[in-house]
């Protein structure tokens, strides 16, 4: 088979797909095969199909994460680690019309922020919680999260999570979707085409929530961590398929409407 | 009116857009006035008690991003709490308002008044090379007067202000002049005032970002850099103080909050002694007064500073008079209030006998 040059792929018959203009030029500065590209790429669709880039502000968080803020474009703030429910909060209640989101880790949601989350969600504050759960903590090198697996190896659990000298991971997405305050609660992924358009619209199903002011969204997608998990990005997606979804099942887990 | 309510009214009336707080003695009254004044009737101000300091502060600095008049009080344990999101607003350079209605330490410590935390509100007290502006109000009509003037003084250099007071005044019933209510700004307002704020990226400019991170050593050696040039504006535009009896004083006491007030009796007693003793009293502790301490020192003959701590402001005192006379502090700890006697007593045995 001869070459295909650049050039040819970019013949206008060829252009099926475009990046979303809310998604800025900066390289991401994620590992290649990671999902939060995607993800990123999902949510920032959502908020351009709506229209609603100048009513939105949203948080990032601690982790790898931190830097959303280069590559999202839109207003957004930085939160401590932890806390971004709590900053949330108080930008939706003081402008209300806005649409505000927070994009969150599972260490930064599940562990530190464990307190601001559960709270945020019983308030029921009217807010969208994107939370990206790949069960490791990335971005300091691989350690152990709330939603390491039991038996699963990480830097700080090299052996694998020994349940009994550890504890438990945490299911925090079936705990908030049992508080009053959430009105949607779904666990999704983007690893195949067929999951990105499923998480794509749960989230807009969450932002356009937002209008109904009933409670808060809470939208996790089990994502990997191909070099914290120490495989290549096909591996970690199929251990992934293997190992995550039977323990963090896919699927809405509370609709109100 | 209670110090904490006069500050709570006061900040209704500063145009304040939200408040957010935790219960701690002795500055729960600030939340319960706001709440039974319902300010959401009154001017639209959000009030809400979150989970805990640690959600308060924060919700303190997501409200600071969008350029809203934002507040949050707390005692000394629920300051130390605070610390975190305080260290982000600044190095964010959001303004707010932090009241610390300082009680006896450490720990739990006690719930009586205090100002053992000069350290911690002037010092940094979070981590990191920042400073707040501190106000120390020494009467409920300071309590109020310095809810707007913190607000001003935030929204000019961008930068946290502190409100040290101590369980006294924060108690303590005095007649208080209240100012006019002032509007909240309206969205067009903030985005004209504050045009760093995220209030939502429109298609004629970039996106506003608030954060405190920068990976690149340089970059942020630069953004520290630009932090200190504004502290040391501030030190040149914003100290005030007060100076009582100094003009012939042969003897100097500086005190600020519940310590001036009894300092200004001591004073008062010393001189039908017979001793001229002058009072200067800080108003803000960061930007300290020290160059009019540092002229009083060239004519007095000692220098007695009064602080309900170990002796924490002394320090700047010292800096300040560096070894021209005799300074030495005098203080009661654990929430105990020292006497205008007690101060006659310490200034005979420490400065003018000593």
């Amino acid at each position: 088979m001869s070459q295909i040059t650049k050039e040819e792929i970019r013949q206008p018959e060829n252009l099926v797909y475009k990046k979303t203009e809310l998604l800025t030029d900066n390289p991401l500065s994620y590992c290649p095969g990671c999902g939060h590209g995607t993800a990123h790429r999902v949510v920032m669709e959502v908020i351009d199909e709506m229209g609603i880039q100048e009513q939105t502000i949203g948080i990032a968080p601690v982790g790898c994460s931190v830097l959303a803020y280069e590559f999202m474009n839109i207003d957004m703030t930085q939160a401590a680690h932890g806390r971004a429910p709590a900053l949330a909060t108080a930008i939706k209640r003081l402008m209300p019309e806005k649409f505000v989101f927070t994009y969150q880790g599972d260490g930064d949601l599940a562990a530190i922020g464990t307190a601001e989350t559960i709270h945020a969600c019983n308030r029921g504050e009217n807010i969208v919680i994107i939370f990206i759960n790949n069960g490791i903590y990335g971005m300091t090198g691989g350690q152990m999260a709330p939603t390491t697996l039991p038996g699963m190896k990480s830097s700080t659990s090299p052996y694998g999570r020994d349940v009994a000298l550890m504890g438990n991971p945490l299911k925090i997405t079936e705990l908030v979707a049992q508080l009053p305050g959430t009105l949607y609660v779904t666990r999704q992924a983007v690893h195949t085409p067929a999951a990105v358009r499923k998480a794509k619209r749960a989230v807009r199903k969450a932002f356009e929530n937002q209008k109904l002011n009933k409670g808060l969204s809470f939208v996790e997608i089990v994502s990997n961590c191909n070099s914290g998990w120490k495989m290549t990005p096909n591996q970690s997606n199929e251990w992934m398929v293997e190992n995550m979804f039977p323990f963090y099942p896919l699927g809405d887990i509370k609709v109100n409407d | 009116m209670k110090g904490n309510e006069a500050f709570a009214e006061a900040a209704i009336r500063a145009g304040a857009d939200g408040y957010f707080g935790y219960p701690i003695t002795p500055q729960s009254e600030v939340m319960e006035y706001l709440m039974a004044e319902k300010p959401h009737e009154r001017t639209g101000m959000v009030v809400l008690q979150a989970e805990s300091e640690v959600a308060a502060i924060n919700m303190v600095y997501g409200g600071a991003s969008c350029g809203k008049r934002v507040l949050t009080s707390s005692s000394s344990p629920g300051i130390s709490l605070k610390q975190e999101g305080i260290s982000y607003i600044a190095g964010a350079e959001l303004p707010c308002l932090i009241l610390n209605v300082v009680r006896a330490g450490p720990g739990l410590g006690t719930i009586q008044p205090a100002q053992s935390d000069y350290f911690q509100a002037t010092k940094g007290g979070g981590h990191g090379d920042y400073r707040m502006i501190v106000l120390a109000p020494s009467s409920v009509q300071e309590m109020a007067d310095f809810a707007p003037l913190g607000f001003e003084l935030a929204f000019k250099y961008r930068n946290p202000v502190m409100i040290l007071s101590d369980g006294a005044i924060g108690q303590m019933m005095e007649k208080v002049e209240l100012d006019e209510q002032i509007p909240r700004w309206t969205e067009a307002e903030i985005i004209k005032n504050t045009p760093w704020a995220t209030t939502g990226k429109t298609k004629d400019r970039e996106r506003n970002i608030i954060t405190s991170l920068d990976l690149d050593s340089a970059k942020m050696e630069l953004h520290n850099i630009h932090l200190q040039k504004k502290y040391r504006q501030i030190e040149e535009n914003e100290t005030r103080y007060e100076t009582i009896q100094c003009e012939d004083a042969d003897y100097l006491i500086v005190a600020y909050g519940t310590s001036a007030r009894i300092s200004q009796k001591a004073v008062d007693l010393l001189r039908a002694e017979g001793i001229k003793v002058g009072l200067l009293r800080p108003i803000t502790l960061f930007p300290f007064p020290s160059k009019p301490i540092a002229e009083l020192a060239n004519r007095v003959k000692g220098i007695l500073a009064v602080e309900m701590s170990a002796g924490q402001m002394i320090e700047d005192v010292r800096l300040a008079v560096g070894c021209k006379v005799k300074a030495e502090h005098f203080g009661r700890m654990g929430g105990i209030i020292p006497s205008p006697s007690q101060v006659v007593e310490a200034m005979h045995q420490k400065i003018i006998g000593g």
